[in-house]
């Protein structure tokens, strides 16, 4: 599978549906390994980068692993099919600025993925539409089995599984779900859940995990903890109490729009409506913006002739690398923003 | 000066122990530790309480300590690690255990051992294991009520099976 075939998959993790999709747009479940034996990456060197990369790039094309897996050679990838990759949050920003050998395994449907040499040997993903981290769990415990049987890990029979980052260490698991929380952000109500979320020792983010900021109106939440609490009392917590409650939140203050401010709702969701169905030029953060109001419009029956999954196309393909990787070549900030227009109206049907 | 153990009059009476019988006389004694000690009369808690939290592993290692800490695989140094905040090989966990369990407890809210999966490899150690991990957190429970007898024995079960 090249960069091309993966742009001509939405990502089933994008697709509708799924448990509380109207909020949760996402559930994903990462776990942090290291290969027994190697140092960690800060301390290898060039070769032992090389051979770890190799060796585990062996292990996971091995037909007995896993057959529909793709391993793309992150060092040998152009800037624009890293890009891509990050932008489909396939991979790390911080997989694609690392030198060396490195690389990354991803599944046919694009929902499971092993990244190689990134700041633990491994790092392996499974990602969901909507909420669904039990399935998840399921799916990643089995996995890393799978993986196991090939390659032994950096146990600890105190610390549990050796992390570079001690932060990571014990269970190496990060849960998180991306919510879309448009009305809490209008009634300015976010505040206060993402301090309550603080709190519970939970990291809030932006759209693009660690280092971006939680800014627009998507936000992802996870653990921090990884360390005295079993995989599955953690993904329990997420499923049983924070997820419900953020959601419940979000519910609330959506009705209270309803109720209380539904004209000034509406005029935003179709102002936003207006604008994608109509501009001629755009900029990515602003498309952001109204998509979201627009999602939020599907979502309490405002706008009816929008099928989600158009929605969910448009989040992918009007960011930078992909617009550029349609073009078939590199585009300039203006007429990135022509394009994104033009993609935008063919799209909602208004060319 | 200390006057001398009523017990074995050489050594310098450190403990002082009152007790006030059922007429409400009071009735003084003066004895040295080791005599204490073997009269059963000093009570351990102090010591018990030193050993159990250097058991459990909760004490902070000084500064001056942990500066010179380096790892014999990888020579990362600890001051190193905490420059760039990531380690140099498994190893330094051991290697660095002093300086970076205090570090480890406070990002994961006090805990300082694993809970959950192991690797399948592990095998037959999976059960013990478990048992071990729960036992460690009752022994840190017990340590922070103060049941030290209770602390003791689990110290003392967790021992037995770490030896086997």
């Amino acid at each position: 599978m090249t960069i091309n075939k993966i742009m001509d998959k939405p990502g089933c993790w994008l697709g509708d549906g799924g448990p509380l999709s109207d909020i949760v747009i996402s559930s994903r479940i990462r776990l942090a390994r290291n290969v027994a034996g190697y140092p960690f990456l800060s301390r290898a060197t060039h070769a032992q980068r090389r051979d770890l990369a190799a060796f585990l790039r062996e292990r996971l094309e091995s037909s007995s692993f896993r057959p529909d897996f793709t391993y793309i050679d992150v060092d040998q990838l152009d800037e624009l099919g890293c890009q891509v990759l990050v932008e489909r949050h396939l991979v790390s920003r911080q997989l694609v600025e690392a030198k060396g050998a490195r690389g990354v395994s991803v599944s046919e449907s694009q929902n499971t993925v092993v990244m190689v040499n990134e700041e633990d040997h491994l790092r392996m993903h499974v990602v969901r539409a909507g909420m669904q981290l039990d399935e998840i769990w399921a799916a990643i415990d089995k996995l890393d089995d799978s993986i196991e049987t090939e390659v032994d890990y950096a146990f600890h029979p105190r610390y549990g599984y050796l992390t570079a980052c001690p932060t990571n260490v014990g269970t190496g698991i990060r849960v998180s779900v991306m919510l879309h929380l448009p009305a809490l952000k209008l009634t300015g109500e976010i505040e206060r859940v993402l301090r309550a979320a603080k709190d519970m020792n939970l990291a809030v983010r932006g759209l693009f995990g660690e280092g971006t900021e939680a800014t627009g109106d998507f936000f992802q939440v996870s653990n921090q903890v990884t360390l005295g609490r079993a995989e599955k009392e953690i993904v329990s917590e997420f499923r049983s109490t924070i997820v419900p409650r953020i959601v419940e939140y979000e519910r609330m203050a959506r009705q209270a729009l309803l109720d209380e401010k539904s004209r000034a709702l509406d005029d935003r969701i179709f102002r936003s409506y207006g604008t994608l169905r109509h501009a001629r030029t755009i900029s990515s953060e602003e498309t952001l913006l109204h998509l979201s109001h627009i999602r939020l419009g599907v979502h309490i029956g405002r706008i009816k002739d929008v099928p989600v999954k158009v929605l969910n196309e448009l989040f992918l393909e009007t960011q930078p690398a992909h617009l550029q990787k349609a073009h078939g070549g590199k585009l300039t900030g203006e007429q990135r923003s022509a394009a994104r227009a033009d993609l935008i109206r063919r799209k909602l049907g208004c060319a | 000066m200390h006057p001398a153990c009523q017990h074995c009059h050489e050594q310098p009476a450190t403990v002082h122990l009152t007790n006030i019988l059922d007429g409400g006389e009071k009735r003084e004694r003066h004895l040295c530790e080791a005599c204490a000690e073997k009269e059963g009369v000093l009570p351990k808690p102090v010591n018990v309480m030193a050993e159990l939290s250097a058991f459990v592993q909760t004490g902070k290692a000084p500064a001056q300590q942990v500066a010179g800490l380096t790892c014999p695989q990888c020579k990362l140094t600890f001051v190193e690690f905490r420059n760039k905040g990531v380690l140099g090989c498994p190893a330094d966990y051991d290697a660095f255990a002093k300086a970076l369990t205090p570090l480890i407890e406070r990002a994961h809210q006090g805990a300082s051992h694993h809970v959950g999966k192991t690797p399948r490899r592990l095998g037959v150690a999976r059960s013990a294991d478990g048992d071990l991990i729960r036992l460690r957190r009752e022994l840190t429970r017990a340590v922070d009520d103060e049941r030290f007898e209770d602390a003791a024995q689990i110290r003392d079960t967790i021992r037995s099976l770490e030896a086997s």
